[in-house]
């Protein structure tokens, strides 16, 4: 994908930012420990944790690895990791 | 048509030739004869122009974008603090690629406050994209405003022009200019085409946010753009030169250095004191010549690696002071730099700063101290003082 001359952008262009390359820490969960509370869908700033068959699944390319969901999973089922890029 | 006419005059002349759809500037000496006769212009229904008055430099190029992004053809001129109070903006054009042509009549900045010569003004804002070009004298002042918006405005560059002309020396003096004809200036030009614009129908966000993982590409097609821009400003000099008589091929000038030992480098009004200077010299024995910088971003460091070649010492004269730095001038570091390994000497002279006049001695004066290996220097302080 070339830039566009002048740094123009049409409507909708801010889709391709994947802010998920500002992490540092990345939430991983452990899905044997996970109740299917649904507190991290609820609670997570970037609605970026869906629910796929019961479990939430995080969307990498927008998570900004801000912890708030490992802070607010009741069953400690999500850790935050170091990236290495 | 051959007149007398003021430099600045010369200019608003120029720009009427040119026919911008929208100018906005604010008045600054030494640049106010400029913007003074295009508002009497726009007043007497003698140019089509949008003239919108405004209450700072700020709001002058911030008004010049917003035509410039919405497909006008614009214009602007300033002067020093003028110039840094746009500065903000003066980047953002830059980045946002838009071909906006700019007369900056050079002027000192403070503090000390100083309403007289140097070229700080501009030279301060080297990094921000805009091409610089500098005039020797009233003919070139006018022309090189043809030239500027011809290749900011080419679809394969795209980028906003300075044009540099020293303040009072130039923007103040009379010279007989040759002010070329409407139907000569519309085939030179052509009427301009827009590469995009701000339009409700396809609407456009402009001069955009980028994340870390797009910014540096901005950069590198804005530094490329720079790049190409040498090139088209040489065809676009030869083709001006065609037309018009008046060949700016060259994006340095070359005076007497055929055979010549020691060398200036230097931009704009000094360069006629030089070769001056230099025919004097060389009547006493001393073989000197002169590289005139009229392109001074892009840089044009082969051709002046060129044009220097086979010269033992080269004394750049700077009206200008990078602060803090080694040489002193901001130019010759980047002259040392394309002589790199030639074994050349290459000082820099921080010399008429402030509008304190360059005289024939003095270039004479310079030229011997280059020779005896002194340079990187003030020249000219009045030891009394400090």
């Amino acid at each position: 994908m070339a830039l566009n001359i002048g740094c123009a952008a049409p409507p909708g262009k801010s889709r391709d930012n994947k802010t998920g390359s500002w992490r540092v820490f990345m939430p991983v969960i452990t899905k044997e420990k996970c109740t299917m509370c649904g507190n991290c869908i609820l609670l997570c700033p970037e609605g970026c944790i869906v629910e796929v068959d019961g479990y939430p699944v995080i969307d990498y390319d927008f998570c900004k690895g801000c912890g708030l969901c490992a802070n607010e999973c009741p069953s400690e089922a999500i850790a935050m990791i170091q990236e290495e890029k | 048509m051959m007149q007398i006419m003021e430099g600045s005059h010369a200019v608003a002349e120029a720009v009427k030739l040119i026919k911008p759809d929208v100018v906005s500037a604010y008045p600054i000496t030494p640049q106010t004869h400029i913007v003074e006769r295009l508002a009497e212009m726009a007043a007497d229904g003698e140019i089509d122009s949008e003239y919108v008055c405004v209450e700072s430099e700020f709001s002058a190029l911030s008004v010049c974008l917003g035509a410039s992004a919405a497909g006008s053809r614009v214009y602007s001129a300033t002067s020093s603090q003028g110039l840094i109070l746009m500065a903000e903006v003066v980047f953002n054009v830059a980045g946002m690629r838009l071909p906006i042509v700019m007369s900056i009549a050079n002027r000192a900045i403070g503090a000390p406050l100083s309403i007289w010569n140097d070229q700080q003004d501009s030279i301060a804002l080297r990094d921000s994209g805009w091409i610089q070009l500098y005039a020797e004298d009233v003919q070139e002042m006018s022309d090189l405003h043809f030239l500027a918006y011809k290749v900011s405005e080419d679809h394969d560059i795209l980028l906003p022009s300075f044009v540099c002309f020293d303040g009072f020396i130039l923007s103040h003096t009379y010279e007989p200019v040759d002010i070329p004809t409407q139907e000569e200036v519309d085939a030179f030009l052509g009427p301009y085409n827009a590469y995009q614009m701000l339009d409700a129908k396809n609407p456009i966000s402009m001069g955009m946010y980028a994340t870390p993982d797009y910014y540096l590409e901005f950069r590198y097609e804005n530094d490329a753009a720079m790049v190409r821009s040498a090139e088209a400003l040489k065809v676009a000099g030869k083709a001006f030169g065609e037309q018009f008589g008046r060949d700016y091929s060259g994006l340095v000038e070359s005076y007497k250095m055929e055979d010549a030992d020691v060398a200036f480098v230097a931009l704009g009004s000094i360069c006629g004191t030089i070769k001056d200077a230099i025919d004097e010299m060389r009547e006493n024995g001393v073989k000197a010549g002169l590289v005139k910088i009229r392109c001074y971003r892009p840089f044009p460091a082969e051709e002046l690696r060129a044009a220097l070649s086979g010269v033992g010492t080269v004394a750049v004269l700077e009206k200008n002071i990078s602060l803090g730095s080694a040489m002193k001038g901001a130019v010759g570091p980047e002259v040392k730099d394309a002589m790199d390994g030639t074994g050349t000497a290459v000082f820099s002279y921080v010399a008429g700063l402030g509008g304190r006049d360059i005289r024939k001695r003095d270039v004479a004066a310079i030229a011997d101290l280059a020779l005896k290996g002194e340079g990187n220097m003030f020249y000219g302080l009045r030891e009394e003082l400090i």
